[in-house]
């Protein structure tokens, strides 16, 4: 739903700040034809061309729309839990302009084919962009590698088997040399599933004291230090899905100190919570990989604000109550985040924990560079993905009100400061709060 | 007609066992040497004595239609008693170890052996063992010398000469006997060589072989004199290697678009047998500029050479 068409806009009189480069000034910024044009101060509403609506933005934050690198979406296959058009909305409401979407559906995206149609669909459906990532193996049965070529070409920005780890290293090692011929990206979800067995949270006292399995840290550094042996052999382009752990750090940091083309994501559920929130068995707190100690959660922040996490996703996983409103350990992991990764994110900025323009590049820029997409930026040129923020609003998240067709959020009912109040794609607003 | 080959020309070897090892001096001598009998192969009587009273064993633990008759028809025509074994009949099947098919073997007094295995050292295993010649007809992806001369001598017949060509090869290179045999041979004769393939069938440490190393195709046929593809095995192609047949032919498969790359004059080689839309197309393999045919019937007549040169060397000779 276009709420306005592609008339120049000015957003004036903002904080625009601009992760991609040392830019945080007030001032002006000009859309025009789908691209931004400027920003600069004192562009003013004399300086614009005839037609121009002219947004008054005091006291507002203009920032990059953000590139959300994790998010399930139902389509194809589970449009009960997610369509390209429910989570375009969520994804708007939060300031996300580009979501991309993972190859986990049924049919599983491993096909050209199923490439075009995702972005056929997402064309016709949503109001925001949407680029896959296509499955590393055939099937996600961690046996073959699929088309990469192909499905590169087909539009494919990087290529995981999802919440899926490889568990065969031959096949490992061959998908991340054969892929390194297409500077394509792997982006791999290290947990190894015979170390999960039955574990449903961290491992530790507190799950002792829940009567609850736990998942030791283990399970995912030695996938993490594996791959990264991998990434030497083979220098290719590997992406840590979603770490969790302090031990994980370290593995990054003498994988990035050895000039490995290695980077890393961490979800927004694990920088802002820890395994404590899972409080009385709330589902929607079971996410993969678990939710760690506060130790860990502060150690991810400070790699964060180190650049050694790179990324910062929603790892938005729509589920319904059928799988969710049961015993904690029958339940399916997975939480909701496009619409709340912002605001929870603010949280590290308003406590002091990182920068303002840290938190965004995680949330832009980086994923612009790693996946090779043109936002991220608000330099002159580039696609006009813009959000407006006002940093100071509080609000509480009310599930009801959520976009998404799933409410599994593991923030229901916390309270937040800031909040988008305009999200533009492509240079038409396509959110707004009125 | 009569064909008199210079009888100067001795091979230092008793058996051939690989590329590696010939001096520049043996891989002429045994081109020129083939050129003559390219001559009499398509002379009405073909036959030869030089082999007479000979015994040759054809002993293939692999199938191979090309290369067992052509060595077959090369032994026959210089008038040696030629027998076909292969593994499907032998007592192979039957657990019989290498060591022990070999001291059986001797007991029949051949005087050549040529051997094909599907492990890399097998033949030169067998070789250390016997009394007679070995031929190596293709060890696992070591080597395969006559294929290497077959192609050189090919070259040269159509270029006119090896020395300075750039010839780039494109496949399979990781499993490829073909592969190693020729980037040998092509190096001491002076050519420059290219390889060209998916990372993940190039063998590492494959840059230190002397050879220029490309990943696709148009950058690796650049300039090339002669394009050079190898087979594909169908087991490689499903997602171990390579991810399909598609996309295997859509980067690496070789289409007159790909064929544009490489120099106007450039000529097509397959060592066969070929998978037709795999690693090449219809039309590239029958096109003008396909060599794939004469090296079929070069084949023949450097087997007869190598067949030729080493009897010189037999005992009792």
């Amino acid at each position: 739903m276009m709420l306005s068409d592609r008339r120049p806009i000015l957003l004036a009189n903002a904080r625009i700040v601009d992760p991609s480069r040392d830019f945080d000034i007030v001032g002006d910024l000009l859309i025009a034809d789908g691209v931004i044009r400027e920003a600069k101060k004192g562009i003013g509403a004399a300086g614009v061309p005839e037609g121009t609506d002219v947004i008054d933005c005091r006291g507002k934050l203009i920032a990059p729309g953000l590139i959300d690198m994790r998010a399930f979406i139902g389509e194809p296959g589970a449009g009960h839990r997610e369509t390209f058009a429910s989570a375009s909305q969520a994804a708007a409401a939060g300031g996300v302009t580009t979501i991309v979407c993972q190859p986990d559906t049924s049919p599983v995206i491993d096909d050209p084919a199923t490439v075009d149609f995702v972005l056929r669909r997402a064309r016709d459906t949503a109001i925001v962009h949407v680029h896959p990532m296509a499955a590393l193996t055939k099937g996600l049965e961690g046996k073959e590698m699929t088309e990469i070529g192909l499905l590169k070409a087909a539009g494919a920005v990087a290529f995981t088997d999802g919440e899926k780890s490889v568990t065969n290293a031959q096949v490992m090692r061959r998908a991340l040399t054969y892929a390194r011929d297409f500077d394509a990206l792997i982006v791999h979800h290290t947990e190894d599933p015979d170390l999960i067995g039955d574990g449903v949270m961290n491992e530790g006292e507190f799950a002792a004291r829940l009567g609850l399995l736990g998942i030791p840290k283990a399970a995912e550094t030695v996938v993490l230090e594996r791959d990264i042996r991998l990434t030497a052999l083979s220098d290719g382009r590997y992406h840590a899905a979603s770490v969790s752990c302090a031990e994980s750090l370290e593995v990054l940091r003498r994988a990035k100190d050895a000039g490995l083309n290695v980077t890393a994501s961490a979800s927004i559920n694990h920088v802002t919570l820890n395994e404590n929130d899972i409080g009385p068995y709330r589902t929607f707190l079971k996410v993969s990989p678990p939710l760690r100690a506060e130790d860990d959660r502060k150690a991810l922040v400070a790699a964060l604000g180190a650049g050694l996490i790179d990324i910062v996703m929603s790892d938005h996983n729509p589920q319904d109550v059928e799988t969710k409103r049961l015993p904690f350990a029958e339940s399916a992991p997975g939480a909701i985040g496009l619409e709340t990764m912002l605001a929870a994110g603010l949280r590290l900025v308003h406590s002091g924990e990182i920068d303002l323009a840290t938190l965004l590049r995680a949330m832009s820029t980086r994923p612009a560079e790693l996946l090779g997409l043109p936002g991220g930026t608000l330099k002159s040129g580039a696609p006009a993905d813009v959000i407006v923020v006002d940093l100071d609003v509080p609000w509480v998240v009310d599930p009801i009100e959520l976009k998404s067709k799933c409410k599994n959020t593991p923030f229901d009912e916390a309270r937040m400061t800031g909040r988008v109040v305009r999200t533009i794609v492509a240079g038409r607003t396509v959110y707004e709060v009125v | 007609m009569t064909i008199a080959p210079k009888p100067a020309f001795v091979l230092s070897h008793r058996h051939l066992l690989g590329i590696e090892g010939l001096s520049l001096a043996e891989i002429s001598g045994l081109l020129d040497l083939a050129e003559e009998f390219v001559e009499l192969n398509r002379q009405v009587e073909k036959k030869r004595t030089s082999l007479r009273g000979r015994t040759q064993i054809n002993l293939f633990f692999e199938s191979s239609t090309r290369t067992q008759s052509s060595f077959e028809l090369a032994g026959k025509r210089l008038g040696a008693d030629v027998m076909n074994m292969s593994v499907g009949q032998s007592a192979m099947r039957k657990g019989e170890t290498l060591i022990d098919t070999a001291i059986t073997l001797n007991a029949m007094h051949p005087d050549i052996l040529v051997v094909r295995h599907h492990a890399s050292g097998a033949v030169e295993l067998l070789a250390s063992k016997l009394d007679c010649s070995v031929i190596n007809a293709g060890d696992g992806a070591h080597e395969h010398p006559t294929q290497a001369l077959l192609d050189a001598l090919t070259i040269r017949r159509n270029k006119g000469r090896i020395e300075g060509l750039l010839v780039a090869i494109c496949g399979d290179i990781l499993h490829s006997r073909v592969a190693r045999s020729n980037i040998i041979l092509l190096n001491a004769m002076g050519a420059r060589v290219r390889v060209v393939a998916p990372s993940t069938l190039l063998p590492p440490g494959i840059e230190r072989f002397g050879v220029e190393v490309a990943r696709d195709m148009r950058e690796g046929l650049n300039g090339a004199d002669i394009v050079m593809m190898l087979r594909l095995q169908r087991e490689r192609m499903n997602g171990s290697y390579v991810p399909s047949v598609s996309e295997y032919f859509h980067y690496w498969g070789l289409d007159e678009k790909k064929l544009a790359y490489a120099k106007p004059d450039a000529l097509v080689m397959h060592p066969g047998p070929m998978n037709r839309g795999v690693e090449i197309d219809s039309i590239v393999a029958d096109g003008a500029q396909s060599l794939i045919r004469e090296q079929v019937e070069m084949g023949v007549a450097v087997r007869m050479a190598v067949l030729e040169a080493l009897s010189r060397n037999l005992p009792n000779a």
